[in-house]
């Protein structure tokens, strides 16, 4: 039996440790907003906030994840509000089919707390999501409406 | 009217709803249907005409065929029926019909086929009739309880007003009767200077909030009472088959439940998760034969295509003077040879389609751009009558062409669901079998001439084209109905209409050898005008250096029929001060291209490190698509355009290494990331008119070719080879 924190609730599994946190998201705990795009960390549509850090959950095996804190594009909304980075999404309407925005939301929220007024070149190394359709500029938009408010 | 619409549908909602929290997500009808509804709300709600449906508290729910994958078609069609309609935008919501229903009803809402940039412009006529015709038909309705003309009363913000008395009442009380009247013919549309939704940036009514919260379902997130989940591998080689297999070791994996075959070219295993799915099939022994396709490669390919470039039968499109005669005739001619490889289109997205399979019936749930193909693919591979087959759509995380003619991932499910009678089965596939069985962007080659006289003007120009059609594989009737021509292969270069080729030289040949490989084609965001647009643009640019002119004048000389052209091509080089010396370090390209109803032009500025390392700093890009129904979707899908692609440009292949795509992930077929990407300004020009454009596609098509003439200035090297980082190039 794993169990971890997830969106602060604390939660048990029964899977093979090896199983990657991105499945065990999807697969036993509803949480399909995570998404899989390409499962060897180069897509960033499972990026998820472990101990603070966007992490690529393709990657990690639930086995390491035991004890720690998980937290998913479920977990922004706090009180029935969305966080102010998904406000941002929604005013600069940056979805276009949105397969990719749980990711980029997720490595946007982890580079804000870190760096609540990140420069171009920290936006650039901390947001490396694939977008098929092309929502880098409204990306760029968004992030820039947080945090030069 | 008074129509049951998708009962089926609502039903199974209805009876999920109650399988538990767990499922909510699952069944809310947003999911399925696009709209916030009620599970109790009595099954049948009138239509008024077919593409209106009005509720007692007034929400109007647009009912459309088209498909949203995020190219903002849906918020477009809803303006253009809301427009007519007049009711209060606040409360429009939309839904899909199903194929199933569409049969049963004539096709009543048109074609379903989201692509070619046709989501618009193929249905603005008949939308908005439509919610003219429900306007009339609530006026009557209206009219009729007050027993007064309906001349006397007029609609606004869905309330209708008789003037003389001052009366009002809403859409909402007067819909069931609206419903029941006859849907008026030769209905008037409002003259576009009297709009007051369309050419407005409103918001997008597909579920934004849903999309930055993780709740929209996709295809991949469906789940269902019992459903098990799928993956599969198809012969890695095109044309191949199964020998046989062993599952010994797989069946031994945790939650695998069964492996089979599947139309004997392909293996899956069904568990109760995807991982357990995925990880029972890597253990699968499949003895293929390969087929006659084995040892084919990119060279092997490629060594076809050139041959075709000086072939001397070719498909001739678009021909003026003699072009033969001027080149034989003419002092000097300049020739350039490019190739285009194969791409895929990696949607993130990977295919998958779910499938619930009974002797009796046979429903899916299919992301798609074409539910029509999707329920011909359901009842061909489900064996059953098609009034007992149906097609639900569900959410697309991305299509570019992949999912709207190609339904192979659709029957792949319904021959897996056959296999287990009664189980939902969702198929998904790993990003390596999407990458390695895609319907790959064409392989092309261009060889170009232009002839000139003593004085270096311009006596005619060469295009020949050598390489595949996708008309071959995917309609061989059209090419039937063209004496083996495939039109599509001209895109941009035509002599007349959507596609037109806007130069008017004065000798003219475009002429294709049609060179067809056993690699799948597929329809790829701007299909051919990504190649043509690269082949042409950069040439004409050649062309201009080579007589000593200025690459705006000299294109601008050649462009007097197409007086579009000629628009959004001043207006990028206005925006990039073309008249103006860049900043030192810095060059600039431009690039401009007819296809799709619509005029597109692109301008960029860049600077070139090392001779390899291109930095963009910025693009202006300019659109007339006649008509702009949404100016903030425009201006998305634009630079959204320019990020597909320059990701082609500088970084994707598909290459061919006995018989099968080499490629397997995105760390080998790579698309640029928001570090790379410049700012995109965009120019939205409306020259009115009959013809109403495409959006999706047209500025693919002058992105790239203003990019490789830029870095020509900088560097003095034409690149004619695409991908770029085959020439050690690369996007910074």
């Amino acid at each position: 039996m794993i169990t971890f924190n997830l969106n602060r609730k604390k939660v048990e599994v029964d899977v093979e440790p090896e199983t990657p946190l991105l499945w065990v998201l999807r697969e036993q705990l509803d949480c399909t907003g995570t998404k899989y795009g390409c499962g060897i960390g180069m897509c960033g549509a499972c990026t998820v906030i472990l101990d603070g850090e966007a992490t690529r959950s393709c990657l990690m095996p639930i086995g390491v994840v035991n004890g720690k804190n998980v937290e998913t594009i479920e977990g922004l909304e706090q009180d029935g509000r969305l966080s102010k980075i998904q406000q941002a999404w929604i005013k600069n309407q940056v979805p276009q089919c949105g397969y990719c925005q749980s990711g980029m939301v997720m490595a946007t929220t982890a580079l804000i707390r870190r760096s609540p007024n990140p420069t171009d070149a920290e936006i650039e190394a901390a947001i490396t999501n694939i977008c098929r359709c092309g929502t880098f500029q409204q990306v760029r938009l968004a992030i820039h409406s947080i945090t030069k408010a | 009217m008074n129509t049951k619409f998708n009962p089926l549908r609502r039903k199974f909602i209805i009876q999920s709803a109650a399988v538990g929290a767990g499922m909510a997500i699952g069944f809310d009808l947003s999911v399925l249907a696009g709209t916030p509804d009620d599970p109790n709300a009595p099954l049948s709600t009138p239509e008024i005409g077919v593409w209106v449906v009005v509720k007692p508290n007034d929400d109007v729910v647009v009912r459309i065929v088209k498909s949203e994958m995020g190219q903002g078609t849906i918020t477009g069609l809803c303006q253009l029926v809301a427009e007519e309609l007049e009711c209060d935008w606040k409360k429009i919501s939309y839904e899909y019909p199903t194929p199933g229903e569409s049969r049963q009803r004539k096709q009543v809402w048109g074609s379903f086929s989201t692509g070619g940039s046709r989501g618009i412009r193929q249905s603005e006529q008949y939308v908005r009739k439509g919610g003219a015709a429900a306007r009339m038909m609530l006026i009557q309705a209206a009219a009729n309880q007050w027993g007064v003309p309906p001349n006397e009363c007029v609609a606004l913000n869905s309330v209708i007003t008789h003037k003389p008395t001052g009366r009002k009442t809403t859409y909402g009380k007067v819909a069931e009767a609206a419903s029941k009247l006859p849907v008026p013919t030769g209905v008037a549309l409002k003259d576009p200077k009297d709009w007051k939704l369309i050419g407005k940036s409103i918001a997008r009514i597909d579920d934004t909030a849903g999309k930055v919260t993780g709740k929209q379902v996709y295809g991949i997130d469906l789940k269902l009472p019992g459903m098990l989940v799928a993956t599969i591998n198809e012969c890695p080689v095109f044309g191949g088959k199964v020998k046989s297999f062993d599952a010994t070791q797989a069946m031994q994996v945790k939650g695998v439940k069964k492996v089979v075959s599947v139309g004997g070219t392909a293996v899956a295993v069904i568990a109760d998760t995807f991982w357990h799915a995925k990880t029972g099939m890597e253990k699968v022994m499949i003895d293929w034969d390969y087929g006659p396709n084995v040892n084919v490669t990119s060279t092997s390919i490629k060594e076809v295509l050139e041959e075709g470039l000086t072939a001397a039968d070719a498909f001739t499109r678009n021909q003026k003077g003699d072009i033969r005669q001027a080149i034989s005739q003419s002092a000097s001619t300049l020739e350039s040879t490019y190739f285009y490889p194969f791409l895929n289109h990696a949607t993130l997205e990977p295919m998958n389609a779910t499938a619930l399979w009974t002797p009796d019936k046979c429903e899916t749930w299919v992301p798609t751009q074409n539910a029509e193909n999707s329920i011909n693919a359901v009842i061909k591979a489900s064996g059953l009558p098609p009034e007992k087959c149906d097609v639900n759509k569900i959410n697309i995380g991305g299509g570019f062409g992949r999912r709207g003619s190609h339904q192979d991932y659709t029957t792949q499910a319904v021959l897996i669901a056959k296999q287990m009678p009664g189980t939902p089965i969702k198929l998904i596939w790993t990003r390596e079998e999407d990458m390695t069985q895609g319907r790959y962007h064409p392989v092309m080659m261009g060889k170009l001439t232009g002839a000139f006289d003593a004085k270096k003007n311009l006596l005619g120009v060469h295009m020949r084209l050598s390489g595949q059609s996708i008309l071959a594989a995917t309609s061989p009737s059209t090419l039937k109905s063209n004496n083996g021509l495939d039109p599509e292969v001209f895109q941009g270069l035509d002599p007349e209409g959507q596609h037109a080729f806007t130069y008017d030289f004065p000798n003219l040949l475009i002429d294709h050898a049609m060179r067809n490989t056993h690699v799948p084609p597929g329809f790829w965001r701007g299909v051919n005008i990504n190649q043509n647009g690269i082949f042409l643009e950069t040439f004409v640019d050649e062309m201009a250096e080579y007589v000593g002119k200025d690459p705006l004048e000299f294109r601008l000389q050649y462009l007097s029929k197409h007086p579009g052209a000629v628009g959004v091509l001043k207006a990028v080089a206005n925006g990039i001060g073309w008249s103006k010396p860049p900043r030192t370090g810095v060059c600039r390209g431009l690039a401009q291209m007819r296809s799709y109803g619509s005029y597109a032009a692109a301008a960029c500025e860049l600077s070139v490190e090392n001779g390899t390392d291109v930095k963009i700093h910025r693009f202006v890009a300019a659109i007339d698509p006649g008509y702009a129904v949404n100016p903030a979707q425009i201006e998305r899908q634009t630079s959204g355009s320019f990020v597909f692609g320059l990701s082609a440009l500088f970084e994707e292949e598909i290459t061919i290494e006995g018989g099968r795509v080499q490629q397997k992930n995105y760390n080998d077929f790579n698309s640029i990331r928001l570090k790379q990407m410049p700012h995109v300004e965009t120019i939205i020009l409306q020259s009115g008119g009959k013809e109403w454009g495409g959006v999706g596609e047209p500025t693919i098509a002058v992105g790239a070719p203003a990019v490789l003439n830029a870095f020509y200035k900088a560097t003095g090297k034409r690149i004619r080879t695409i991908p770029l980082k085959n020439s050690g190039i690369s996007l910074v």
